[in-house]
């Protein structure tokens, strides 16, 4: 099951000079680039491992695509996703948030019923890959 | 492959407007007519390897990293400043802005400290031209465990693997450069251009100082132009001459002696203040200075090689 989330979720996949683009967009706009990976792709998951630090201060997207290839050569089989980060004081918060590397094989979510008290069914979604230990997910 | 059988030169010159950088570079620095005639054969060779690129007849971005030398105050950050402007009208860097660092900014404090620090100011550099001040104190000899090689290998590495991305200028003292690319090959043949930047003589120093105070709205009269003149024949021969910096120094503590004299005048009830008098730097100001009595003027923070 292909996941999807953050912006541009119902596009294809991006080329890489299409996530160069959106970067120079996010630069453009004055946004800080950061790139993270992780192998829990749950929804709830918004704990994703940090590639590196924050990029501040950068003018090209060359320096951020420099990342993005050494985090994805580290972790070729896991997901990456590159955020953009608007600093403006009032504001200090991601703008722009898009995937831009996907395991070959995405074993997805399935559904789980849990029997309460009464006749109550609560409803969760169970992602496959965790049950394996970190390291053997994908 | 489809190229075209003539290239308009002229073309290229006039959309990417490098006269008018040229000319600047012509107007606003005095003297400088090597580097001048070096940066204009440094911006031909650019443009007709432009030129050739259009005909296919060339592929390869040309290795653009250069090292400047000279002593300090001779123009080289700004030469630099001008240099990265060229590129990107040529288009060899895509955002033609200037990082100036020094070894602090490259060289961390304890292990696995450098090569984050060093990759932060390649990022930042990336697009524009990186502009390494004093670059022989990344190499340390005396001290084999100094970080500083850790530094060197990470940027000859970026040096040569992303040449559209970045250029790298190398700047500092001619003889201190020299030993430095003596021991590190790696650089000296990463490196196409070298510019020796000469000391100012007297009279370009004296055109520099006026060009200053000018451009602070000041002047000097007659008799303190006569001063000057005299406070550069002077400062040239004492230690720790900083070219065109010392003479911004000079003029500095300069503006401040006028300043008090204006202030002590008006203590004493004179309240008015002509703006002639506002702008005039007379000969008091210049002769009160320690140049005169065979001291050397204090040194200024802004001074930062003067240890």
């Amino acid at each position: 099951m292909r996941i999807t989330q953050g912006t541009f979720s119902f596009l294809p996949d991006f080329s890489d000079d299409e996530i160069r683009a959106q970067i120079e967009y996010a630069l453009g706009k004055g946004w800080a680039c950061s790139v993270e990976f992780t192998d829990d792709p749950h929804p709830r998951n918004v704990y994703w491992n940090m590639w590196e630090l924050p990029m501040f201060g950068l003018k090209d997207a060359a320096g951020v695509m420099m990342e993005v290839a050494a985090c994805r050569k580290a972790h070729p089989n896991e997901y990456i996703k590159l955020n953009a980060f608007d600093s403006t004081r009032g504001v200090e918060s991601m703008c722009m948030s898009f995937m831009i590397n996907r395991p070959k094989e995405e074993p997805g979510f399935g559904l789980v019923r849990q029997e309460c008290s009464g006749r109550v069914i609560r409803y969760t979604t169970h992602s496959y890959a965790p049950d394996r230990a970190p390291g053997k997910r994908y | 492959m489809n190229h075209p059988a003539t290239v308009d030169l002229h073309a290229i010159l006039r959309d990417a407007n490098v006269q008018e950088v040229l000319d600047q570079l012509d107007r606003e620095l005095i003297g400088l007519a090597p580097v001048k005639r070096r940066i204009r054969e440094i911006a031909a060779l650019l443009v007709v390897s432009r030129a050739r690129k259009q005909m296919g007849l060339e592929s390869v971005t040309p290795t653009l990293h250069m090292s400047f030398t000279g002593n300090p105050g001779t123009g080289k950050t700004t030469v630099a400043l001008r240099m990265a402007e060229i590129l990107h009208r040529l288009g060899y860097v895509r955002k033609g802005h200037l990082v100036a660092v020094t070894r602090d900014d490259l060289v961390g404090q304890y292990i696995g400290h450098t090569a984050p620090k060093t990759r932060d100011v390649l990022k930042r550099a990336m697009g524009g031209v990186l502009f390494i001040d004093e670059a022989y104190y990344l190499y340390r000899p005396e001290n084999e465990r100094d970080y500083g090689q850790e530094a060197i290998e990470i940027l000859l590495q970026v040096m040569e693997n992303q040449r559209d991305d970045l250029v790298v200028i190398l700047a500092g003292y001619k003889d201190r450069m020299d030993t430095f690319f003596a021991s590190n090959p790696g650089f000296k043949s990463r490196i196409a251009h070298h510019v020796d930047f000469p000391d100012y003589t007297g009279d370009e120093l004296l055109q520099i100082a006026q060009k200053m105070i000018g451009e602070m709205n000041y002047e000097f009269d007659s008799a303190a132009l006569t001063a000057v003149r005299e406070y550069i024949d002077l400062r040239i021969r004492q230690p720790h001459f900083a070219n065109a910096r010392s003479i911004r120094n000079g003029l500095d503590r300069a503006r401040m002696r006028q300043a008090n004299r204006l202030f002590d005048t008006a203590l004493n009830h004179n309240t008015q203040v002509t703006s002639q008098a506002l702008t005039t730097i007379t000969e008091a100001d210049i002769r009160a200075s320690r140049v005169f009595q065979g001291g050397e003027d204090p040194p200024v923070a802004d001074d930062k090689r003067q240890t």
